[in-house]
């Protein structure tokens, strides 16, 4: 609504009735919503974190130093490289570069370790040439940071795996992988949520029992180890792509209930507004009244029921895949990332693999934080 | 009160009677049995696989394998017989059942006493430092995987030199009578699950605790409290307090069905004797019966759960009434 408002003011100035004539434009909701999502710092915070997060698993190929899928015999289990801008002697350069390194063996108790061989030096450069890939339908090989790829020399940020692959390219496209199941799963969940709440509310009746029942039923199991058994369902024999649907599929089957009893109840409180019913005496058809009419009005809550079921979709698919029962190579998962960390000696002697953990708690934390400011925003009776 | 516990008891039985159909419905969608393993083992013939199958009744059509075991359930209290132990299920389940209990049970204090008096503090201390900081805690934990947080729990651990890592006893201790010894081994070797799997209840437990109180303490019978004098600490203890805690009661009732199922992961990582990692074993096995019948207690105790709940709800508060 852009009308524009009047308002007179009268006050006295020395004796004289002064009038003053204010002209303003009306915030719309979007705009008061939006104001009152930025007083949210936590919410703001998140959103931006997101946004990166998001952002950085789009451009995994281009910033990632090399193929994730590559493995190197002679670079197993790497701690990740020290960045450098000193050198042994002191000396300071605005070039960052890493050393090379040696791996040796104790005699004794043949632990493998990496020593740093100060002679070799290798400097670091933006936009070197690597590995080609492909990105939002461009060819390239340039990658954001790395070594001269010629030069010998390795750079590891978050060290490798047991197969020697780079774990921070890793990391990257396994986000892709455990983000976008959450986006996938959700997109699926709203569909199934919206139909069967929206049916239930809008109908009533038999239909209504049914599904509440249903819901019931689904709502009375506890989720874990639902989850757990249906992705046993997944055959063997599927290849990643369809395990990766068949995840989707698991997580958003046991997460719509919570969207459709949201949904059901506001359409039980608008079904009966005014606005719905002159809608239905001019005649207009049951699908213009729910998608017209009801779900703009509702969308504020299921905007903010699908951010907050952004947690449990990440937190589903890597509980599933670090049991090994998700995600399947050579596809990779944060969850399946963890996987490999689940043994004490792994622990202590290459911790570094649990690095993608610690991406799995900044996006839930993000998601929480801007659900929560998302909620106030939209909330007609926060303040 | 009392015709009301019995009318929502009874609604149970036809909802589990949809849960089990459910449960069989998931395990027989999945490819392959408990035979499966052995049709890749040189040593068994097909013809033996075959004959196993019949031993243990795979062969039989779905509908009739389900009544079978329904059929045991209710007139024996036989809940089948596991494949891969060659025992009956109840008697493998309860000796777990008995540990996983007693690991929630602590957990669930654990999250109360630490839970409570942190709500308090940060409510009555409403947007101080230690409040933020508290809360920040509280958003951290409710978003951390109680897997991971086992992981970091135990490397942590390892990486100072700690020895009492994985499962609830040392070596020696196992299969050992009760002693002290054994006693303050467990002990040593509790703190780390207690804390990998209760941080998340105890995070929201404070924020809802947190949220309440604030409620309350902005209500006019707390003004009036205040206004004729009383102590802060009566006002808080006496009058507040008391009317915040009451609907998180319904929390209570959950907190066991929802630790039992929802600890799996943080079991198996952390190699605890309990319920967790022997459904993964047996999902893994396709040992039907075992894992139907571990899927249907924890959807029986969510159930019984739920119901508690709203009966706990209704003793502690008197404005709310059954329909």
């Amino acid at each position: 609504m852009s009308k524009k408002e009047t308002v007179f003011q009268f006050h006295q100035d020395d004796g004289n009735i002064v009038v003053q004539e204010t002209t303003w434009q009306p915030l719309s909701q979007t705009q008061l919503m939006w104001r009152q999502f930025r007083k949210h710092r936590l919410g703001v915070i998140g959103a931006w974190v997101l946004g990166f997060i998001y952002l950085m698993v789009i451009l995994a190929p281009f910033l990632a130093p090399s193929d994730y899928m590559l493995q190197r015999r002679n670079y197993v289990n790497h701690p990740p490289t020290k960045i450098r801008f000193v050198d042994e002697e002191g000396v300071f350069s605005w070039r960052p570069f890493v050393y090379g390194t040696k791996r040796t063996r104790d005699p004794i108790t043949l632990a493998v370790s990496w020593d740093i061989d100060t002679t070799k030096k290798y400097p670091l450069y933006f936009l070197v040439r690597g590995n080609p890939y492909k990105l939002l339908g461009m060819n390239s090989d340039l990658h954001l940071l790395g070594v001269d790829q010629d030069s010998g020399g390795q750079f590891f940020l978050f060290g490798t795996d047991r197969f020697g692959r780079d774990l921070f390219a890793r990391t990257l496209y396994g986000g892709r992988v455990t983000l976008s199941v959450g986006v996938f799963g959700i997109v699926v969940s709203f569909f199934i949520g919206i139909f069967m709440g929206g049916i239930s509310g809008y109908y009533g009746g038999v239909v209504d029992n049914l599904i509440q029942r249903l819901i019931e039923l689904l709502r009375s199991f506890p989720r874990i180890p639902l989850w757990l058994a249906l992705s046993m369902i997944l055959p063997p024999t599927w290849s990643s792509v369809k395990v990766y649907f068949g995840v989707v599929t698991i997580l958003a089957f046991l997460d719509w209930t919570g969207l459709a009893r949201v949904v059901r109840g506001q359409f039980l409180h608008l079904r009966s507004k005014e606005f719905v019913e002159g809608a239905l005496a001019l005649g207009v058809s049951d699908s213009g009244i729910i998608f017209r009419h009801i779900l703009p009005n509702i969308m504020s809550y299921l905007i903010v029921t699908a951010t907050l079921s952004f947690p449990g979709m990440i937190i589903g698919e890597s509980s599933i895949s670090f049991l090994g029962l998700g995600i399947k190579e050579p596809m990779t998962s944060w969850g399946l990332l963890l996987k490999d960390a689940q043994s004490m000696d792994v622990l202590l002697m290459q911790p570094w693999l649990m690095i993608p953990g610690i991406f799995i708690i900044v996006s839930v934390l993000a998601f929480n934080f801007m659900g929560d400011a998302l909620r106030d925003a939209f909330d007609p009776y926060s303040n | 009160m009392f015709r009301y516990i019995v009318r929502r008891s009874l609604m149970m039985i036809p909802m589990m009677v949809l849960i089990s159909i459910l449960c069989f419905v998931v395990i027989k969608l999945q490819p392959g049995d408990f035979t499966t393993q052995f049709l890749h083992d040189p040593r068994i013939s097909p013809e033996m696989v075959a004959q196993i199958r019949t031993r243990l009744g795979l062969d039989q059509p779905a509908h009739i394998q389900y009544l079978t075991w329904v059929k045991g359930i209710v007139t024996k209290g036989d809940f089948g017989y596991s494949f891969a132990y060659k025992r009956p299920v109840h008697e493998l389940i309860w000796e777990r059942m008995a540990w996983t209990v007693g690991v929630a049970a602590i957990t669930i204090v654990f999250t109360w006493v630490v839970a409570i008096p942190i709500g308090i503090y940060s409510a009555t201390h409403k947007y101080s430092f230690l409040d933020y900081f508290l809360t920040f805690i509280g958003f951290i934990g409710v978003s951390i995987p109680s897997f991971f947080l086992a992981l970091v729990l135990m490397y942590v651990y390892l990486s100072l030199g700690g020895t009492a890592v994985g499962g609830l006893f040392s070596q020696q201790y196992i299969g050992a009578p009760w002693s002290l010894g054994k006693f303050v081994d467990l002990l040593r070797h509790l703190w780390i699950p207690i804390i990998a799997i209760g941080l998340g209840g105890t995070a929201s437990l404070i924020r809802l605790m947190r949220a309440n109180l604030l409620d309350v303490l902005g209500t006019q019978y707390v003004t009036t409290a205040r206004a004729k004098g009383l102590a802060e600490r009566t006002v808080i203890y006496k009058h507040a307090v008391r009317n915040a805690i009451n609907p998180l009661i319904s929390i209570f009732g959950m907190q066991l069905p929802s630790l039992i199922s929802g600890t799996i992961i943080a079991s198996i990582v952390l190699n605890l004797p309990t319920m967790g990692p022997f459904f993964y074993d047996a999902l893994l096995n396709s040992d039907q019966y075992l894992v139907m019948t571990f899927l249907m207690l924890s959807a029986f105790l969510m159930l019984v759960g739920n119901l508690l709940a709203d009966i706990m709800l209704a003793w502690s508060d008197p404005r709310i009434r059954y329909e």
